[in-house]
């Protein structure tokens, strides 16, 4: 029996997650290689229908990485983006998956552990949460 | 939009191809849509790696390129500009970053690590697709200059600033310029006084034509971008008119409350009226509106304003607020010491003869509340048994800070120094840890200290400090012989640790700038671009980055103010056209827009819709996600790029 190996979409703030994610490599922290990353300017330039895209193609889940609340480059854009994803983690119910499959997180650019540790409990939560029911049984 | 793409696979000789499979990556990328060229190489950003992605894009008359290499953040610069230079359109550039990311977080499972990198490839050849060509913007600095904090940085950065001929502003929240070094008795290594070697400098900064002095005065907001920033600054209330203020000192002379003085770090006292110390720059008088008993009960005393022989004091709030418009920014805040009641094990500052260095400063200080005579705050007594302790509250992850606070080892040696000079027979001690003496001269000074001055240097830490008739019990190990040690102390000197200014997190928050650990203010670069931030057009300068000696100080001021200078010297800042863009067409006229862009750039036409400015705009896309109608975007970062973005990382 295949173990199941979740896939994660990461969107990742330029100024700290990614920077972020640059320093957990840098310092050789290993984590699992299930996030798929993308790197935009800001969280608050997540729009939903990125992350319910990603849900609806079948992604088993979904963080956001933002800057820690005053760090935000552009004043307050990770507020927002903290706004939006409560609003989108409630509403995803309607489709019949579980608001645990997105995940916010404030990590610094200082924080090179906190993002190896986020997503190796991340890639585990959803691991045993179980693959995204909206995707068909051929993948 | 791009048809004919290069994908340049690099190796980062082992660092990549140690853990991923790069001829694989290079296979796949070479069947993608699009992609007519791929080619792998040891090292790409080497001279010849460079050489082989210029000439492939001439040779195959590529219209885009991605490199699957490091991060974007250490080459997507080089780069955009190689791809400049072969004649192609530098925003038609992608970076896959599959070293930081992938190659050595994942150096555990090759398979996966290159499963990974060719997923990361396929998505930065899907976005590049829809990549468009953009051309830089030029947008006019203002060529001046906003220095905040009037310590020797400041002072030092604003006088290189305005001998190249741009226009200083120097906003300072004390009442004079002159910050710590200003308060220190002698500096190490060459023991020069700070009235010989820094008065000096703040007459010179006061009087030069360029230079716009603000004391009393905090940055309140700031707007605007780099070349161009709004400040608004606040004047405190002085309570004093200081156009017709004279410096005469008449006033201090007859007010009749006295309160400890900030400048002797309460060794000494002031009065309610005050100039903080002789050698203030600018010369005069403010009141400090809590003592004071006439602001404080609205009537009755004005012994000062009945003194006054220019009749500069009005009791009035004359708080006011001026905009100013700078083209770069140098932040020179400095730092605090940490307070000795911070320490139980030294008495939490009960003790009145466990004083900090700071306030040892001014004991020493012949322009001191003593004159350089050392007594104890106590009793006023010659104290003969000095201990001195280093690093308390630095080196100390447990409970206090991690860092080394850079500068104890070598003040504390010349503490003891000058108080061997000033009581001959008395006898100092110093507990340290390790001495760290690495600047040009330190390391003979300490020896100095050590054979000429008999200072007892002894490695180990105090444990606890308690009193015992008149003196202070000293209870140490030393952890050389591990013997314990017991001193009889009449004085003990703390080098507490140096900490960011407070201010500093408010400061930060308004100029959009991040902090380090322990609170400092983060450069762009550790080592390669310590004087600048990661907020382009404002710079760094003295110890608001980590705590500097001042001979570190001013080389860092200088080189922010060269930076600074050639900044604004070209006359235009170069900005991305990485901004939002309204389709016309489609949008609807709500002002969601309008309404979370934090730089006002969007505003609503005469037609109803909106419309961006281009050069306030900082491209962090909040208008595009409230953007409900899908008619506002990021250029190259427009929802179907993000869509395709998603859809590839997706599928398996």
């Amino acid at each position: 029996m295949n173990k199941f190996e979740p896939l994660i979409i990461g969107f990742l703030c330029k100024w700290c997650a990614s920077a972020a994610a640059d320093l957990a490599g840098t310092s050789r922290l290993q984590y699992p290689s299930n996030l798929r990353p993308i790197m935009v300017n800001c969280s608050g330039f997540i729009d939903t229908s990125y992350i319910l895209r990603a849900l609806l193609e079948g992604a088993d889940g979904v963080l956001i990485a933002a800057c820690h609340p005053g760090d935000c480059h552009y004043v307050d854009g990770n507020l927002k983006a903290r706004r939006r994803i409560a609003i989108i983690k409630n509403s995803i119910r309607a489709l019949s998956l579980e608001p645990e499959r997105i995940r916010f997180e404030f990590i610094s650019t200082s924080e090179g552990a906190k993002f190896a540790r986020v997503v190796r409990e991340f890639t585990e939560q959803i691991r045993a949460l179980g693959p995204n029911p909206l995707k068909g049984d051929e993948r | 939009m791009p048809e004919r793409i290069g994908v340049f696979v690099c190796h980062c000789g082992k660092n990549i191809a140690g853990s991923v499979d790069v001829n694989k990556v290079r296979e796949r990328a070479a069947g993608l849509p699009s992609v007519v060229h791929a080619e792998d190489y040891v090292f790409m950003c080497s001279d010849p790696g460079q050489d082989l992605i210029r000439r492939a894009i001439q040779e195959k008359e590529l219209d885009g390129i991605v490199v699957a290499a490091c991060s974007p953040f250490l080459h997507e610069e080089t780069w955009r500009n190689l791809a400049k230079k072969a004649g192609l359109n530098p925003y038609l550039v992608e970076v896959a970053n599959i070293r930081e990311w992938v190659a050595w977080p994942h150096s555990d499972d090759k398979k996966k690590a290159t499963e990974k990198a060719i997923k990361m490839v396929e998505a930065a050849v899907a976005k590049l697709r829809s990549d468009k060509p953009l051309q830089l913007m030029r947008i006019p600095v203002n060529k001046s200059v906003l220095i905040i904090g009037g310590g020797i940085a400041g002072i030092q950065a604003a006088l290189d600033v305005a001998e190249a001929g741009l226009k200083v502003y120097l906003v300072e929240k004390d009442p004079s310029i002159g910050g710590k070094m200003a308060q220190l008795s002698e500096t190490f290594p060459t023991l020069d006084c700070p009235q010989c070697i820094l008065t000096p400098k703040m007459t010179e900064l006061a009087h030069h034509p360029n230079v716009t002095l603000m004391t009393y005065s905090e940055v309140e907001e700031v707007t605007g971008s780099a070349g161009n920033f709004k400040i608004k600054v606040r004047k405190k209330a002085t309570f004093v008119n200081w156009d017709k203020c004279i410096g005469c000192g008449l006033c201090m002379r007859v007010c009749p409350v006295e309160v400890p003085s900030e400048y002797e770090i309460g060794i000494a006292n002031r009065k309610a009226i005050y100039i903080p110390f002789p050698q203030a720059v600018p010369d005069k008088a403010v009141i400090d509106p809590i003592s004071c008993l006439r602001l404080k009960y609205g009537k009755g005393c004005g012994l000062c304003a009945k003194e006054c022989p220019s009749r500069a004091i009005d009791f009035e709030n004359n708080e006011k607020f001026e905009e100013l418009k700078v083209g770069a920014i140098i932040v020179a805040t400095g730092f605090e010491v940490m307070e000795a009641s911070n320490f139980p094990e030294y008495g939490s500052g009960r003790y009145k003869d466990v004083i900090t260095s700071l306030q040892f400063e001014r004991l020493l200080a012949p322009s001191g509340p003593t004159q350089g005579k050392v007594i104890r705050p106590s009793d006023g007594r010659v104290p003969k048994q000095v201990v001195f302790i280093q690093c308390v509250g630095s080196r100390d992850p447990e409970n206090w800070n991690p860092y080394c606070s850079k500068i104890c080892c070598m003040y504390t040696a010349k503490q003891a120094l000058l108080y061997k000079e000033a009581v001959p027979d008395g006898q100092a001690y110093i507990f340290y840890i390790d001495i760290r003496a690495d600047g040009k001269g330190y390391e003979e000074f300490i020896h100095r200290a050590m054979s000429e001055q008999k200072i007892i240097y002894i490695r180990g830490k105090v444990a606890k400090i308690y009193e015992e008739g008149d003196k202070l019990k000293v209870i140490a190990v030393d952890t050389i012989t591990d013997k314990k040690i017991e001193i009889n102390a009449d004085l003990v000197v703390l080098a507490t640790a140096a900490i960011p200014s407070p201010g500093i997190q408010e400061l930060a928050r308004k100029l959009r700038l991040q902090l380090s650990e322990g609170g400092w203010l983060r450069e762009a670069h550790l080592k390669l671009r310590p004087m600048e931030t990661l907020t382009k057009g404002i710079f760094i300068a003295g110890a608001a980055q980590f705590p500097k000696d001042i001979t570190d100080t001013v080389a860092q001021a200088s080189a922010a103010a060269a930076k600074a200078i050639s900044f604004l010297t070209r006359g235009y800042v170069e900005k991305e056209p990485l901004v939002a863009k309204v389709d016309e067409d489609i949008c609807s006229g709500c002002g969601n827009c309008v309404s979370i862009c934090p730089y006002e750039a969007v505003e609503l036409t005469d037609e109803g819709v909106a419309k961006v400015d281009e050069a306030l705009c900082e491209g962090c896309g909040a208008c595009t996600a409230a953007c409900t109608a899908g008619a506002i975007s990021l250029v190259n970062y427009d929802k179907r790029q993000l869509f395709d973005l998603i859809s590839t990382l997706v599928g398996r």
